[in-house]
């Protein structure tokens, strides 16, 4: 497969290139303009809403899809779904390049970003969900990193390091489960301090739940997604047939069906125990109505008809609405039904250089993606240690 | 297993060790109610005294030396739109209800409430916030990051940051003056006020002020004191003629302060830690279970399968066995007694030899 590569080398100056580097840099000057002149000028960021798109996408989207890694993992590893074991790497490898490049979005948006370490090394304040947050992704970051180290190993051939880092998928695993099930329910629960600012309808005592399940569906949608594209567009690197992707696709629509089934349950659980039915009836009501019908209930509805009647098409056409409804109800948490009390002039809208720079940093990761997985062993198992998982 | 254990035992002390090293820190957030420092100090505005000359946003600017505001002392065209506070300007008069007929306008001072058990505070991870005995909050900027999330977690907007600074950005906000106070001075707004509309003094004398004047006053005053159980109480009180929520302040907010909303949900993460390591190896080795038994049913069914096989085959090479002496038998027996036959009928003929062939 190598040879193959080697001999037929992809155009550096290909279309997917030129835009790819088009949308870097301009957001790379955007970030640059932003570091220049100050969060003001680069912004809409006001003393209202002091948190925008790079808190409300990078962060808090970025988290969320990038969740696919603890899910394939603990699926295969603690919950023994070995047949779905060649989904693995490239979920991780998806989750480690969110987390890291929710990192370097935070980076972009803290005030003082080399004072990131302070929690840690200089005063700590544990009452705040953020330390706790800080903490884990910090921590879930090294996990994932470590995680997908075999792949570089296996590049690399270092054996004796691959043979190491192998032994502790269990401990990893786990590790993994318990810092996602914490910083993403936490990301949540940074909320729950809000309740005048935040709409009651989004506002709930279980929004850390509702963060955790949506993280979870966001987490196999995104799987569903990436090895689809993966797939298609770095066809000479995988191994995987077509009619055995087909089959984990039908496989993960029914986890998927799942999972959005609970997270509406649990949705319709917190509308009933606040009585907020009534609140259905307002625009906000119209605006939540879309989102949890057009986007949970609906691609559930996919999920369902698409894995018993064995349409990968339609799970995947599922799975893209399932990731844009958590991004909706991240970006609605954030921006859109939070300081909903406030007169529509003081409302936030993003800035085209705080665009510039999301969309730059999610183009950053698919390049990123695309550099790795046309190298290391990620949708394929090197032939040295085939079938050693 | 062995291992397993050990790791699991390892992380139950973790967990236990981070329970027992946060919980000290968060006494302060904890379950009990948390009444105030005894004898803290705060200010009472009293809105149906204030007259909108400003003097109190020129006085602050002078003593954090802060820009003077650009519109003059009693200068009215500033209340054509709603100011808000900002990193230059950290207290603002607004006109809320516009003058008519006999009834005066109705204007409001904003600035940080201070509250006994601030929000702010608590969702810091750098804990840069302190609430003083003396009644103000303080903000350590040498510690900020500037995540901002005191900022948009505040539910009076009271805390503004400086977005022009791009190198050392911090949190501006009132700080009650706390040098002054510290000198045993009243804060410049206080100062300032010609109107009394500001009084400075000692929290709980402030409560009984301002119960006295609604109890004299009934008419001027709706029946309600903010601040005195907002969300756990404020520094700063507020008396006005009419609803709050025409005065840009939430109303029906809960008597409980807001940093147990967070707290409540932060002890459980303990609890996910200690519990998920044991939990997860349990349904590990269920899985492993459910693995080791259906690879032992497969090893037995494929042993039964080949002693069947064995058995049938040995059944079968009997049978044939069985079959193959029958036949070999008949054989014999017909050639005995075709022998046998052949010999009687020569023997008939004419007893000339063949003895021979009917032996064999």
């Amino acid at each position: 497969m190598s040879e193959q590569s080697h001999a037929a080398p992809r155009p550096l100056l290909s279309p997917f290139n030129v835009v790819a580097a088009l949308l870097l840099l301009l957001g790379g000057c955007a970030a640059a303009y932003r570091f220049a002149a100050g969060l003001g000028p680069s912004t809409n960021l006001d003393h209202l809403n002091p948190w925008g798109l790079w808190i409300g996408f990078d962060v808090m989207t970025g988290v969320a899809l990038a969740a696919g890694g603890f899910t394939i993992s603990s699926a295969v590893y603690l919950f023994g779904m070995r047949e779905y074991q060649p989904l693995v790497r490239p979920a991780i490898l998806t989750g480690f390049l969110g987390y890291f490049l929710v990192v370097v979005g935070l980076l972009v948006d803290l005030g003082q970003p080399w004072r990131l370490p302070y929690p840690f090394l200089v005063q700590s304040g544990p009452t705040s969900a953020l330390f706790e947050i800080a903490l884990c992704v910090a921590l879930y970051l090294t996990t994932l990193f470590v995680e997908i180290s075999p792949a570089a190993f296996e590049w690399l051939g270092l054996k004796r390091w691959r043979r190491l880092v192998h032994s502790m998928t269990m401990a990893l695993t786990i590790f993994g489960l318990i810092l996602s099930t914490m910083h993403q329910s936490t990301l949540g629960a940074m909320y729950l301090i809000t309740p005048s600012r935040l709409h009651p309808l989004w506002y709930s005592a279980h929004i850390p739940v509702h963060f955790f399940v949506s993280a979870v569906a966001a987490g196999i949608s995104m799987v569903v997604l990436e090895s689809a594209l993966s797939h298609r567009a770095l066809s000479d690197r995988v191994e995987v047939s077509g009619e055995r992707l087909d089959e984990m696709t039908v496989g993960l629509a029914k986890a998927g069906a799942v999972v959005l089934g609970v997270y509406l349950a649990i949705k319709v659980v917190a509308l009933s125990l606040d009585d907020e039915w009534a609140l259905l009836l307002t625009p906000y009501g119209h605006w939540y109505l879309f989102e949890l019908l057009g986007f949970v209930l609906l691609p559930m509805l996919g999920y369902i008809v698409g894995h018993r009647e064995r349409r990968p098409t339609l799970i995947r056409i599922s799975a893209g609405v399932t990731v844009a409804g958590v991004v909706l109800n991240r970006l609605n948490v954030s921006m859109f039904a939070y300081n909903w009390r406030l007169p529509a002039a003081d409302r936030y809208w993003p800035h085209p250089y705080e665009i510039a720079v999301s969309v730059a940093l999610v183009t950053f990761g698919v390049v990123m993606f695309r550099w790795i997985a046309s190298r290391m062993p990620i949708l394929s198992e090197h032939p040295d240690w085939r079938g050693e998982h | 297993m062995s291992i397993s254990r050990r790791g699991f035992l390892g992380t139950a002390t973790l967990a236990a060790g981070v329970a027992a090293g946060t919980g000290r820190a968060r006494a302060g957030a904890g379950k009990d109610r948390f009444p105030g420092y005894a004898g803290s100090m705060g200010l009472l505005h009293d809105t149906t005294l204030c007259v909108g000359c400003r003097a109190c946003e020129i006085a602050c600017a002078r003593e954090n030396h802060k820009p003077r505001p650009t519109a003059r002392l009693g200068d009215r065209s500033v209340f054509g739109r709603l100011r808000r506070i900002s990193d230059k300007l950290y207290t603002v008069v607004n006109r809320y209800i516009k003058a008519r007929g006999k009834k005066p306008a109705v204007y409001r001072k904003h600035q940080c409430m201070h509250c006994q058990e601030p929000c702010c505070a608590s969702v810091c991870f750098v804990r840069a916030f302190t609430k003083t005995p003396e009644g103000p909050v303080l903000y350590d900027p040498s510690v900020c990051v500037g995540c901002r999330y005191c900022v948009n977690a505040c539910p009076y907007h009271a805390l503004a940051y400086e977005y022009d600074n791009p190198m050392s950005p911090t949190v501006q906000r009132c700080t009650m003056c706390y040098p002054r106070i510290k000198e045993g001075k009243s804060p410049a707004c206080a100062d300032a006020c010609p109107m009394g509309a500001i009084v400075f003094g000692k929290r709980a004398d402030l409560v009984k002020l301002a119960r006295r004047r609604m109890a004299k006053y009934p008419g001027r005053y709706v029946d309600h004191l903010f601040g005195e159980h907002e969300y756990g109480g404020t520094s700063w009180l507020t008396l006005a003629g009419v609803s709050f929520d025409k005065l840009g302040l939430p109303t029906g907010c809960s008597h409980r302060p807001l940093p147990e909303l967070t707290s409540g949900f932060l002890s459980i993460v303990p609890l996910v830690i200690t519990i998920y390591p044991g939990l997860l190896l349990g349904f590990y080795s269920f899985t492993r279970r459910k693995e080791r038994l259906a690879e032992r049913a497969r090893v037995e069914a494929a042993e039964a399968a080949r002693a069947a096989a064995e058995e049938a085959a040995a059944a079968r090479a009997a049978d044939q066995k069985k079959l193959s002496e029958a036949r070999q038998k008949k054989a014999v027996d017909l050639a005995v007694a075709k022998a046998l036959a052949t010999r009687d009928s020569e023997e008939g003929a004419g007893r000339s030899g063949g003895g021979e062939e009917g032996r064999s």
